[in-house]
């Protein structure tokens, strides 16, 4: 047993610190930093600037324009990213159909498609769940039927995909459809990928209780899909889709991102008074943050132990289920704690100065306004991504046997 | 000992869920919210010719003189409903005024009719829950006073017609002593407010006050002695708030309980999987256990012995603030993604929920508070 980096590690550490320093654009840090909204320029500035250095793929094979960093050099760089204020990379192209394109996918595929994930120029959401298929993804209903006209051979779509992130923003969806009604529900789902320029498809915002759109409805009536966008073969698009998941569920542990709010609880907590005296002082509220930080410590650990025995060639097993609970609990913790922190500053919601549309909060307590609504926005954390009911039942199954 | 309504309180709490499903529905709430004023008059008049204005006036002068059970059945009714009018801003104001009935009658018996609305400006940057907590000045001036300072998230601020502030005519900032109230007319000179949105869906103000000139006639009691009414007029606040809190907590339980019957996954009902009976059943514990509490807070709310007022109105808001966390962020998770959409009303029921000590302390106050009393130490 040894728990500390080697040297190697730490010098891989060093350098892309120092380079997230150079080129992490000052205002975009500043709104991740303070928990404002980001705008779809924000993240493609960044993701642009990771693309020139070669970095915006850490996991994908050279061979594919990617890093091909080892999972502890992954985990180093997430650390980093996150610690200094750096968005999320959008996961829809880069962590979910491009490794599915890399395994699945055709040559022709594989040449037009991966490019574009790398360089942004392709923004890709993700069409998985239905009104009617949330948890139960199988059931899903949005029909695709194969046709041939004078074209060529096409798909015909016909449905709604919901809870869409940032579909608003994006370029191409790809989508799970059914192709056939006869067997189990898993079996004659196909995996198809659509440009959402093409006509009959609808965009439809979802506001969030915290009043942002984050989230869509897309309706899909007559769209036609050329047969060269199917993954795969047909019908065997829930492998593929289960693949996926299993990538969306990498990073969810969310280490990195807890332990810069935790900083910020920690600041507010020393700012914020109760009877002139720091909040940290009081044994009540100092009690939680420990107690909070002591999980988030063993959390960190625990993904150190699945990080390290990822040998990059067996699919993530049932542990990841373990990082996404404790991982989202501890985020949620973390907001609400800032919540709690603020008092009476928590009411205020401000949602001109979320968006930039105002330098300062109009109570002039900036870094409280946006808190409640992280608050709220954060629940979504244990819905979405497999809820974590669903994470404790796939332990049950996959490890406990019950 | 009876725990159940009396007729009249029956009565009460259908007419106010009839006037809230037909006059108040979910559309309104939303215009209402998004208009300038962020309240509505007509739902004002609405509320006043039901006589709920009235209620907490004494009868004297023109009022119903309610009891606290009485205002726990409209508390949870309005809870139910999301109303986001200044009807509790309003309710303590009376209830500071009453203290000094004689002198205040006719501001009462507007009050009664709904003619003018309150607002407590009581809370400063500094002060968090602490009451006490006032820097702001009053300084006598003739057959007046000069007040200065600044008030920070006043609930409904910006919409009272009469303000009550806290201001310091004596001693130093967290001192007890030496803090006065006063009425002052929002419109006064010197007097200017910033009006913003709540999480909530309601609006609160930043008040500030420069050379703001009141008479003698402004003062509540006694000039250097609020403290004892600030402190019993902010139980009575809580003990309405826990039973608006009630309400809301009602509602998300049969919300999401239906919703567990109705919605399907893996060719059943989610409310088959035993995972979730057994949260739903949670729940269920948490609203009973919280309505015991509110129950309590509304009987003592008036009681003239203060420290059993403090003792169990702090227990209710530790208790009621535990149950409000729980139930609010299992409703949403026990939905899925719908729960998270600004269509839904338990949205917007979590929301009001998660507001809940945010004025009148959060569960870390009243744990301080509660043990700090002497009968905490006794053991009988
Ligand atoms: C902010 C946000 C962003 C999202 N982004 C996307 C996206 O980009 N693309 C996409 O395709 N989807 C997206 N989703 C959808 C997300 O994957 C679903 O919300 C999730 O799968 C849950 O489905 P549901 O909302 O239909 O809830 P339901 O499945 O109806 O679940 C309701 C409740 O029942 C519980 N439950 C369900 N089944 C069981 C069971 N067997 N045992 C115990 N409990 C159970 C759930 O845990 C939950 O508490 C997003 C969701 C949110 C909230």
């Amino acid at each position: 047993m040894n728990l500390e980096y080697d040297a190697d590690d730490l010098a891989f550490r060093a350098k892309v610190r120092s380079f997230i320093e150079e080129n992490l654009p000052c205002d975009v840090q500043a709104k991740i930093l303070n928990h404002k909204r980001l705008n779809r320029q924000d993240y493609k500035t960044w993701h642009q600037i990771l693309h020139k250095q070669g970095w915006i793929a850490p996991a994908w094979p050279v061979e594919y324009g990617g890093a091909a960093w080892s999972p502890v050099q992954r985990h180093i760089w997430e650390e980093e990213t996150t610690r200094a204020g750096a968005p999320n990379i959008i996961s829809f192209g880069v962590n979910m159909i491009g490794p599915v394109l890399m395994e699945f996918g055709n040559e022709a595929q594989k040449k037009y498609y991966l490019p574009r994930i790398l360089s942004c120029e392709d923004w890709w959401c993700q069409g998985y769940s239905e009104p009617g298929a949330g948890s139960d993804l199988a059931s899903l209903k949005t029909a695709a039927k194969r046709v041939q006209d004078a074209d060529g051979h096409h798909f015909i779509v016909n449905g709604q995909k919901t809870w869409t992130t940032l579909a608003q923003h994006a370029d191409m969806i790809f989508c799970l459809v059914r192709t056939d009604n006869s067997g189990r529900k898993q079996q004659g789902i196909s995996f198809l990928l659509i440009d959402m320029k093409t006509p009959g498809i609808t965009v439809r915002p979802i506001i969030t209780l915290d009043e942002d759109h984050e989230v869509n409805e897309v309706f899909f009536d007559n769209v036609k899909v050329p047969a060269e966008n199917l993954v795969g073969e047909e019908h065997m698009g829930w492998t593929y889709a289960k693949y996926l998941l299993s990538h969306e569920r990498s990073n969810v542990a969310e280490v990195g991102r807890s332990k810069r709010e935790l900083r910020f609880l920690k600041k507010l907590a020393m700012s914020y008074t109760s009877d002139g005296k720091p909040l940290l002082d009081d044994p009540l509220f100092a009690r939680k943050v420990a107690i909070l930080e002591a999980e988030l410590m063993a959390l960190e650990i625990t993904n150190l132990r699945v990080v390290s025995a990822d040998d990059g060639k067996s699919e993530p097993g049932p542990e990841v289920s373990m990082l996404k609970i404790v991982g989202t609990e501890v985020q949620q913790r973390l907001t609400e704690l800032m919540v709690q922190a603020v008092g009476p500053y928590g009411l205020p919601f401000d949602t001109d100065f979320l968006e930039g549309g105002r330098e300062h909060a109009v109570t002039g307590h900036d870094d409280a306004a946006p808190l409640t609504a992280s608050y709220l926005n954060f629940r979504k954390a244990s819905i979405y991504g497999g809820s974590n009911e669903v994470q404790k039942n796939i332990i049950n199954r996959m490890i406990l046997g019950l | 000992m009876d725990f159940n309504l009396t007729q009249e309180q029956t009565q009460l709490s259908d007419t106010l869920r009839r006037w809230t499903e037909k006059e108040y529905d979910f559309e309104t709430r939303r215009e209402i919210i998004a208009s300038h004023e962020g309240v509505s008059q007509k739902a004002w008049s609405g509320l006043a010719d039901l006589g709920l204005m009235a209620l907490p006036v004494p009868e004297a002068l023109d009022g119903f003189g309610a009891s606290g059970p009485d205002m726990f059945v409209v508390m949870q009714a309005l809870g139910k409903g999301l109303v986001i009018e200044p009807y509790l801003a309003t309710v303590c104001g009376i209830e500071y005024l009453k203290h000094d009935a004689d002198k205040f009658t006719d501001l009462l018996q507007k009050a009664a009719t709904g003619e003018v609305r309150f607002a407590c400006a009581l809370g400063e940057a500094q002060s968090r829950f602490n009451r006490a907590d006032v820097a702001m000045t009053a300084k006598a001036d003739g057959a007046g006073y000069i007040l200065n300072g600044r008030k920070t998230v006043v609930i409904h601020g910006a919409q009272a017609d009469h303000l009550i502030v806290s201001a310091r005519t004596a001693n130093g900032t967290r001192e007890r002593d030496g803090i006065s109230l006063f009425v002052v007319p929002a419109n006064a000179d010197g007097v200017s407010r910033s009006d913003y949105r709540t999480i909530d869906g309601m609006r609160a103000a930043d008040i500030d006050f420069a050379n703001v000139r009141v008479s003698d006639d402004a003062l509540i009691g006694a000039a250097g002695e609020a403290w004892p009414l600030i402190d019993a007029v902010s139980d009575y606040a809580r003990a309405l708030i826990c039973a608006e809190a009630v309400g809301i907590m009602q509602a998300v339980y049969e919300t999401t309980l239906e919703y567990l019957k109705a919605r399907r996954q893996f060719e059943q009902p989610i409310g088959a999987f035993q995972a979730l009976q057994h949260r739903m059943a949670e729940m269920f514990v948490e609203v009973e256990q919280a309505r015991s509490m509110a129950m309590l807070a509304a009987s003592i709310a008036g009681s003239n012995n203060p420290e059993k007022r403090r003792h169990t109105v702090s227990a209710a808001m530790i208790r009621v603030g535990q149950a409000a966390n729980r139930v609010g962020e299992e409703a949403i998770q026990l939905h899925g993604g719908i729960g998270m959409t600004n269509e839904m009303q338990v949205a917007h029921h979590f929301k009001r929920l998660t507001a809940f000590g945010a004025i009148y302390g959060d569960i870390d106050h009243h744990i301080a508070r509660f043990t700090q009393q002497p009968g905490f130490r006794k053991i009988g």
